[in-house]
Order: structure tokens, then sequence, then C-alpha cells
């Protein structure tokens, strides 16, 4: 076993990982921002992890160059598309986890005139 | 056994875990991030299956696969609004 195996072996293990505990994240959170936040964080480091990996398992020029190029599209787009999709959640007013301490969030937007999400606890930041 | 088969097992595990949420989930934003977490565990398995196949072929659809799961979920979440009360 040469060490670009080895490197690479335990790169894509750490992925696989955290995709598994992302899969296990947005099923037992409670709601859709910590969902959102599990699938963001995990899932998409882990999805770079297993491309890195992949790329020492090949050890070739080609592999190296068109994973580099996924492993940069990857950390551009995952925190985005969170963003986005938690942003148009709490926009459309689910409900938070009644555990929810701080909603900095929900003064802005009562300043905007927006609805914000109906929760009772921790509206307003101290 | 071939540990890559192992890594594709797991990660069969994690498609299958984040479609429960996909088939609960109470709003269409949970759907929504159930369908990236899932499309996520198939890029790493399209992946992997490159390096069991020793094809750069499928490197290909690995980029092609990430463009169109970030485009599919900004086009989602403008369909994300206020369920009827």
């Amino acid at each position: 076993m040469s060490a670009l195996t080895l490197i690479g072996g335990v790169l894509v293990g750490a992925g696989i990982l955290l995709i598994l505990l992302a899969a296990i994240g947005i099923v037992r959170f409670p709601d859709v921002l910590t969902r959102a936040s599990a699938a963001t964080k995990a899932a998409g480091l882990g999805v770079v992890l297993v491309l890195a990996g992949v790329a020492f398992l090949f050890g070739t020029l080609e592999a190296a160059v068109k994973l580099s190029l996924a492993v940069v599209l990857q950390f551009l787009t995952a925190p985005v598309s969170g963003h986005v999709i938690a942003r148009a959640a709490y926009r459309s007013g689910s409900p938070l986890w009644e555990g929810t301490h701080t909603d900095e969030l929900a003064v802005y937007e009562r300043r905007a005139g927006r609805h914000t999400p109906g929760t009772t606890a921790g509206r307003r930041p101290r | 056994m071939n540990p890559l088969d192992l890594a594709l097992a797991v990660l069969a595990a994690a498609f299958a875990t984040s479609l429960i949420r996909a088939f609960r989930g109470p709003s269409v934003a949970d759907r929504a991030v159930a369908a990236d977490v899932g499309l996520f565990a198939v890029v790493a398995a399209i992946a992997i299956l490159a390096v069991r196949a020793g094809s750069t072929a499928f490197i290909d659809v690995v980029l092609v696969a990430t463009l169109l799961g970030f485009l599919a979920t900004v086009a989602v979440s403008s369909l994300v609004r206020r369920p009827p009360s």
C-alpha cells in the first residue's frame, strides 16, 4: 500500500462518515434551520473530503485537475445553497425550535415590515 | 472484499436516511435540504465508483451533478412560501 493510497483512503473514510452524520442530523434535528446547518456544513465538507481522497487514489494529473475544480465549485456553492434555503424557510414563517434562544433577524425583519416566524421564545436579542 | 465497497454501503445508508426526511419533512424546505444531502451522497458515490472502475470519465459526471444540484436548490428555494393557514 503506497502513501497515496493511504492518504486517499483516510480522506474518503472521513468524508463518507461526515455525509452519514449529515444524513442522521437532518433526521434528528428539530427545525429547518438546524437541519440546513447540518446538511450544509457536514455534507459540504464531506463531499470535498471524498473528492480530495479520490484525487489521491487516482494519482494522475487529469483526475487531480478535474477534481480540484469540483472541490472549488463545491466550496463556492454549498454555503450559498444552504443560506438560500434557510432564508426562504425563515421568510416563509416555518416554526423555529421552541428552545431557540436568540433570533436577531426578527428585529430587522419587523423593522422592514415583514412577518417573523411564530415562536414566543427568544424573539429579542439581548 | 474491496474497502471501497464498504464506503459505497455507508453512502447508501446515508442516502436512505436522507430519504426519511424527504418523505416526512413537514415543509418544502425540509424536503429540499434532504434532497441536497441525498445528492451529496450520490456525488460521493459516483466519485468512489470512478476509482472502483478505474475510469476518469465519471469525474465529469461529478462536476455536472454538483452544479446542477446547486441550481436545483436555488430554484426550489423560490418555491418555498408560507403554507396556507
